[in-house]
């Protein structure tokens, strides 16, 4: 490997813990601007995470090792899906120890040790959080997988690095299981980031609540950590979209420090009109109730493996 | 004939070593310290023994013996290939761990005696490892059928509750079941030879309709015993009834002999299937994975709900069965092999983490008496090894990486995402859909595994009775810890795994995954396609980050850590009953999956006095295969009782009539 691959993966993880915050900003700032209202400031996210930080922890009586346990597992499986994910390279040193599938379960391990820290304080609230959540993500979950199956099938990999190093390189093309695919993909990224309409990251009436339910034990550090972490699988679904259906601008292979220097733009350039795109779509539906979810979520799926099947069908 | 030291003659010694210690218990059946402490420890060391045989074995040439016991000029026929080595291997370390376990679980004074309980236990251990070597269709039924039976006096083991023997009744009935097609389809092999021993099998040509009847037979049987839908209806009775242990054995052993049975019958003594047989196993065992676990989410006992696990891990086992069967027809022999070992290896790892989730539940049923996942909760404050320990078996089976469960699942899937290539229309595109329904039921299976978790050893104890549960012994512990490094390192070390497993396909198929010159920690089985996964480095990068996060946030933030009640929104004391149920959890696996359940629902009014809300929910099998069948039957046997009428003379008509019949039959 050489210096220029460790560098990759160096900037890579830390774009990712650094940006997270701040495409979190950019959406909620969009989304202000799409309702006119005054948007917040792009840096609240940080704010947010360096109070939290200064704070004494509160803990409930009742919590068990796991639940001080769970905010640093969520948070180190999120930085891990960092550092596999080709956000501004595809020549990463750690591209082959997790394919797109074990990306799928670092997630997974984030899901699970989310809700059963939900579930150990032992309100209604944490439980009835932790079992919604499992929900949209047993949907969720397989239909991230037939949308990398697809990709998968079109590239011959199901490295995702190398699934963009291939698309880039392969001459520009159309390819309609892609599109279905991409449809799929964004409603997987609305549901599992907790964003509208499956659920409002700005709800406070706890029984509309999904994400926040499960966080409302948590203080100080450890609602930083976690806080955090949502913030990085945003990014991180995001930067799997990137790689997906948008890979060109990130450098390919380890072709050189110019490559990767113009990648950082390239990702910005990408996070921004993501980011609008993101609140334009949360602007203009609204949140299903919780009974409908799993309707949408099918939807989703079934999206993903039409996907499969027109690209079986049709070869592209 | 093998000599006396070789790996079979060995095998097979220590196998009779299980008789012998379970025969030992007999002498004081009542004295706990004996067959506990003496003799469920020596059958673990057997078991470890047999695994170590079985393992190291792997690459040395098949083997074949003739044991001159049972009737007279008809000798039992052992052999050892490496099929057998890899289930001898599973038996003996799975098992290995639930001995350890057991030693420390039976007590004085629950239904049988623990002396004939260990008897009962070891036979049945001896004989799943005597139908691994079995070597003909006497040998093989007599073991099949002593495991059937010792595995029915240990289900049966608290005889004094009827719902035990119902259930009883009802795994002996499937067992026999299944039984008379394994039978039946040995019947077909035999081929016109009259020959039982397999090698007459291997030899004999069966046409296309003879060889795929004994291929749906062998399905048939091997499936009532594994649990393929329809058959399933026996393990969720079966499995609560029995004491843990024994649960563990039945789920995580037995039913891999099942899967060794099939893949016995098609790839050895069939030898070359045709490739659309592979479709039935696949279609079936898509239709009990995905069954298995919505069942799985709904249900209120722990060990059903464990239960109804097995049976959708049955399912995936039958899925990657059938994509074999495909892809050894069509000609893709190295993705077949693939295939074969995505099975084997979730045998293997289903053996253990299945057997450390029921290892589990017998701590808590010890510790509290509860079954029922409405009266636990709150556990791992006072059981933390129980929990914690039970919390990787959990993680394991949800299918998460770096645990076992997920390589196997990683490999199936990986496996499906070429049968796009099968060179066969229409199912060429249907075969990649076998992925979704796979991904989706491995998504489940992460749902029922948190609802297992949370509601048992997470929260608030729903009953004050917990507050006394005590935690796992010495015996009992060193049994889930057993199991949980299987867990671990078997997730962890994939390549040394897989080149044992590739043993046993070289032998079977004539492949196996090329493995040469890759690094020991990277698996990457497919060389035509940039697919790897290196579970210990993404283990290091995940705990690097973890480690490096709690340093810098201890170091830099120095925050003391206060304990307050529960914020209860200022409406006064909250109360563990305002939990989640288990009936709640599964609320919404309920309401989606709503075509697949029998539900009966006792809704409450506003104007009652008691108000109960009660739902239940049943498996649309009962009553819609097996009552009509059941139905059916007890019309048939009323019809034919009507000859019974009870008064000598009637009889002596019938004899008359039958010598008449005879005698025109004769002239």
């Amino acid at each position: 490997m050489s210096a220029v691959a460790w560098l990759t993966q160096f900037l890579e993880v830390l774009a990712a813990l650094v940006l997270a915050p701040l495409f979190l900003g950019w959406v909620n700032a969009c989304r202000a601007w799409l309702q006119n209202r005054r948007a917040p400031s792009l840096l609240l996210p940080y704010h947010g995470i360096r109070k939290l930080f200064h704070k004494d922890a509160v803990i409930a009586e009742s919590a068990s090792p796991l639940f001080r346990l769970a905010p640093y597992v969520v948070f180190g499986a999120m930085v891990a899906a960092a550092a596999v994910i080709p956000s501004m390279g595809t020549g990463l040193p750690f591209r082959s120890a997790a394919d797109a599938i074990a990306l799928v379960g670092l997630f997974a391990i984030a899901r699970v040790f989310m809700s059963l820290a939900a579930m150990d304080i032992g309100t209604a609230f944490g439980t009835l959080g932790a079992r919604r959540d499992m929900m949209i993500g047993f949907l969720a979950e397989p239909a991230l997988l037939m949308v990398i199956f697809v990709a998968s099938l079109l590239s011959a990999t199901t490295a995702l690095p190398l699934i963009a190093e291939r698309l880039v390189i392969q001459p520009l093309a159309l390819y309609p299981s892609l599109a279905f695919t991409a449809v799929a993909f964004t409603m997987v990224l609305l549901a599992e980031n907790a964003r509208i309409p499956v659920d409002n990251p700005a709800t406070h009436l706890e029984l509309t609540m999904i994400h926040e339910a499960m966080l409302l034990e948590y203080s100080a550090r450890h609602l930083a950590l976690m806080e955090w972490a949502a913030a990085l699988k945003l990014f991180n679904y995001a930067c799997i979209g990137f790689a997906l259906f948008v890979p060109w601008g990130a450098s390919i292979g380890s072709t050189g420090i110019g490559a990767l220097a113009l990648s950082l733009p390239a990702l910005l350039a990408k996070l921004a009109v993501a980011g609008l795109w993101l609140a334009l779509l949360e602007t203009v539906s609204a949140k299903l109730r919780v009974f409908r979810a799993p309707e949408f979520m099918a939807t989703a799926f079934m999206f993903a493996v039409l996907g499969l099947l027109v690209h079986l069908l049709l070869g592209a | 004939m093998a000599s006396i030291d070789s790996p079979l003659t060995i095998s097979l010694a220590l196998l009779a070593c299980w008789a012998v210690v379970g025969a030992v218990g007999l002498l004081r059946p009542h004295s706990v310290a004996l067959v506990g402490r003496v003799l469920f420890p020596l059958g673990a060391i057997i078991g470890v023994g047999l695994a170590i045989v079985a393992a190291l074995s792997l690459t040395e040439p098949v083997e074949h013996a003739t044991l001159y016991i049972g009737l007279p000029d008809l000798p039992m026929h052992a052999r050892l290939d490496n099929l057998s080595r890899v289930f001898l291997a599973l038996l003996g370390s799975a098992s290995a761990g639930v001995s350890l376990f057991a030693a420390g679980y039976f007590r004085k004074g629950e239904g049988t005696a623990p002396g004939v309980m260990g008897l009962q236990y070891h036979l049945f251990l001896a004989s799943m490892g005597f139908v691994l070597v079995a070597d003909d269709a006497y040998a093989f039924m007599v073991a099949w059928e002593t495991m059937a039976l010792t595995s029915y006096f240990l289900v049966t083991a608290q005889h004094g509750i009827p719902e035990i023997r119902s259930a009883g009744f009802l795994y002996l009935l499937m067992a026999h079941v299944g039984a008379i097609a394994i039978l039946l389809s040995f019947g077909i092999l035999q081929g016109g030879t009259w020959l039982f021993s397999f090698d007459a099998m291997r030899q004999s040509t069966l046409s296309t309709p003879w060889a795929t009847a004994a291929f749906l037979l062998a399905l048939f049987g091997f499936g009532a015993k594994a649990g393929l839908l329809p058959l399933h209806v026996w393990l969720p009775e079966a499995h609560p009834a029995a004491p843990s242990p024994v649960s563990a054995l039945m789920s995580g052993v037995m039913l891999k002999t099942a899967v060794y049975g099939v893949l016995r019958v098609t790839f050895d003594l069939i030898g070359d299937p045709l490739w659309w047989w592979g479709l039935v196993p696949l279609a079936l065992g898509l239709a009990t994975a995905i069954y298995g676990v919505v069942f799985a989410a709904v249900q209120t006992d722990m060990k059903r709900l464990l239960a109804y696990s097995s049976v959708e891990n049955i399912g995936v086992l039958f899925t990657g069965i059938g994509l074999a069967i495909v892809f050894h027809g069509v000609g893709m022999t190295e993705l077949a092999a693939l295939a074969l070992i995505a099975v084997l290896y979730h045998s293997i790892n289903h053996a253990f983490m299945k057997s450390l989730l029921f290892l589990g539940t017998g701590a808590v049923l010890h510790a509290t008496g509860e079954r029922n996942l409405g009266r636990l909760g709150g556990l791992i404050h006072r059981m933390p090894w129980a929990a914690w320990l039970t919390l990787v078996g959990v993680l394991a089976i949800a299918g998460l990486p770096p645990l076992n469960g997920f390589v196997s699942e990683w490999l199936l899937l990986q496996t499906f995402l070429f049968s796009h290539e099968v060179p066969q229309p229409f199912v060429n595109m249907l075969l990649p859909l076998g992925a979704a329904i796979v991904a989706l039921a491995a998504a489940l299976a992460g749902y029922v595994m948190v609802k297992f978790f949370g509601i048992v050893f997470l929260g608030q104890p729903r009953e004050s009775s917990l507050a006394v549960a005590h935690d796992v012994d010495g015996f009992e512990k060193a049994g889930l810890v057993w199991l949980a490094i299987g867990c671990v390192l078997l997730g962890l070390l994939p390549n040394q795994v897989i080149h044992a497993l590739g043993a046993a396909t070289e032998q079977l198929l004539g492949a196996a995954p090329n493995l040469a010159g890759q690094s020991w920690w990277m698996l990457a089985p497919l060389t035509e396609r940039d697919v790897s996964y290196a579970p210990l480095v993404l283990l290091a990068v995940i705990v690097a980050v973890i480690a490096a996060t709690f340093l810098i946030v201890r170091v830099v933030y120095r925050r003391p850590v206060r304990r307050v009640p529960t914020w209860d929104c200022g409406f006064g004391r909250l109360d563990p009953r305002m939990q989640d149920t288990a009936e709640g959890f599964g609320q919404p696996i309920r309401h989606i999956f709503v075509s697949f359940f029998d539900m009966e629902r006792d809704l409450p009014s506003p104007l009652d006095h008691a108000p109960r809300y009660r739902v239940k929910v049943s498996d649309r099998f009962w009553k819609g295969v097996y009552l009509p069948i059941a139905a059916l039957l007890s019309r048939a046997a009323k019809s034919v009782a009507w000859l019974q009428q009870g008064r000598i003379s009637v009889y002596l008509t019938y004899s008359f009539i039958t010598l008449v019949v005879l005698l025109a039959v004769m002239l």
